[in-house]
């Protein structure tokens, strides 16, 4: 089992890096970016700060660790390209992103059999037949082109293979000494504690004693991929996976089929027929309930999406302050004042990593131990009008 | 003239969100020092109370920014 785990993550490794390494040759004509270069090949504006923030939140289809201007004041670059997968009028096109030359205003054309696509704010774009430059209407989107079916490996779907190769690894080889050795050693044991806390503090109080063990392997995945994509997020690669709002919807949209899914008649029928309450109750509860569901779900992804985008803002507003604060504090000054804001958000920031990952998975739990409670109490057996008299009598 | 309702309401958000957030952690200070034995407990309802409470004020915002 094991070892088709590792398969598995070796062809994985080595496609990556081939993938990579091929682009690492394409590098050094990177063209620069005109409109830094104007202001001297340095970041100085709050304009120009804002678009550097906006376009870290963003995905992108390449890694850019920095930029600097070499002495003959060329811009250079520094990352590494990630590939490029379109589905464009002329078929399955696959290149890697450096032939944009880092361009993100479609000012560079690729040529690929039949069909030049172009990148624009960090979509691709498909020019129409014969078009040789693209033009834009008042509103600044373009007249000649349109949006291709992009299956591109960008920075958040290269990071989230990244973290399914590390888990695959070393979970697999925590499986693996529990087999071999009926205990965990090495890593494993930094492992084994979580693996625990998820279960007797997440998953047992939630869901119930008899139930959690179905829903052990959703709970700890989901624990892990948030963990470590926070985690990997706070690295200067500029990884923001889980503050990008396509995967905090799909996880939400996980734990949401999962609730419906594993869900018993008491759930269905606390939405439907409210027990306890009278029969025009019982009606005016059954759209509210219905808006719950949903709710649910909407609010653990706009919990993980928004804390993760405002941690990255904060992070990259107080590194933005050893240029705002330049004037006022001296070079030193100010790039010692970001580095300590910086550093101390930073350990702030670990903490949010880790309490975001449980938070997501305690609800999800949470959720779940709704949908699959048992419901042995008089008042919610099912029909119940009468009971609720005898119930009422009883306590007050 | 719109942006400056958006700020308002952020600012009405980010006020309500913080006196919520204050009464949640103040009585669960005041909890954990009449029950020091239940203090994991308590923190951890006032750990999930409090995510409750962010994602409400989180989700005003982001539709407040637009």
């Amino acid at each position: 089992m094991f070892r088709a785990y590792l398969k598995t993550a070796f062809f994985a490794l080595i496609f990556i890096a081939s993938a990579t390494a091929k682009a690492q040759d394409q590098m050094g004509d990177y063209a620069y970016d005109k409109e830094i270069e104007s202001a001297g090949g340095k970041i100085n504006t709050k304009a120009e700060i804002d678009s550097y923030i906006d376009h870290h939140l963003k995905d992108s289809h390449d890694f850019h660790l920095f930029s600097y201007s070499n002495d003959a004041g060329e811009r250079k670059h520094v990352g590494f390209p990630l590939p490029v997968i379109v589905w464009s009028t002329d078929g399955l096109k696959f290149f890697m992103s450096s032939e944009f030359h880092h361009d993100d205003d479609a000012k560079v054309l690729v040529n690929k059999g039949d069909a030049t696509f172009t990148k624009l704010h960090s979509k691709i774009y498909e020019l129409e037949n014969g078009a040789t430059q693209i033009n834009f209407d008042e509103s600044h989107h373009p007249t000649n082109a349109h949006r291709v079916f992009d299956m591109s490996i960008t920075k958040s779907v290269f990071g989230l293979i990244l973290i399914g190769v590390f888990m695959l690894l070393i979970f697999g080889g925590l499986a693996k000494q529990y087999k071999n050795k009926n205990i965990a050693t090495g890593f494993g044991r930094v492992l084994e504690p979580l693996v625990i806390y998820v279960r007797d503090e997440i998953a047992r109080p939630n869901i119930g004693e008899h139930k959690y063990r179905k829903f052990m392997g959703y709970l700890l995945t989901v624990f892990f991929l948030i963990w470590i994509g926070n985690l990997l997020g706070l690295t200067p690669f500029g990884f923001n996976i889980t503050g990008q709002i396509a995967v905090t919807v799909c996880l939400a949209l996980f734990t949401f089929f999962i609730v419906q899914f594993s869900a018993n008649k008491d759930y269905w029928l606390h939405i439907f027929w409210m027990p306890g309450v009278p029969v025009l109750m019982k009606i005016a509860l059954i759209p509210i309930e219905l808006i719950g569901l949903l709710t649910k779900p909407f609010s653990l992804l706009v919990r993980l999406f928004a804390n993760i985008t405002a941690g990255h803002v904060v992070v990259m507003g107080l590194i933005a302050l050893m240029i705002t604060l330049k004037e006022q504090f001296g070079v030193v000054g100010s790039t010692g004042l970001s580095l300590f804001l910086t550093l101390f958000l930073s350990v702030i920031e670990l903490l949010v990593a880790f309490l975001q990952a449980f938070i997501f998975t305690m609800l999800s739990a949470l959720f779940i131990g709704m949908a699959v409670a048992e419901h042995d109490h008089p008042e919610h057996a099912g029909a119940a009008e009468d009971d609720i008299d005898e119930v009422r009598e009883r306590f007050v | 003239m719109e942006t400056a309702y958006n700020l308002i309401g952020a600012g009405l958000i980010v006020i309500g969100g913080g006196i919520g957030l204050g009464q949640i952690g103040g009585k669960a200070m005041e909890a954990i020092a009449r029950q020091p034995e239940a203090a994991g407990k308590i923190q951890t309802a006032m750990i999930i109370i409090g995510a409750l409470l962010e994602g409400l004020a989180f989700g005003a915002l982001l539709l407040g920014k637009n």
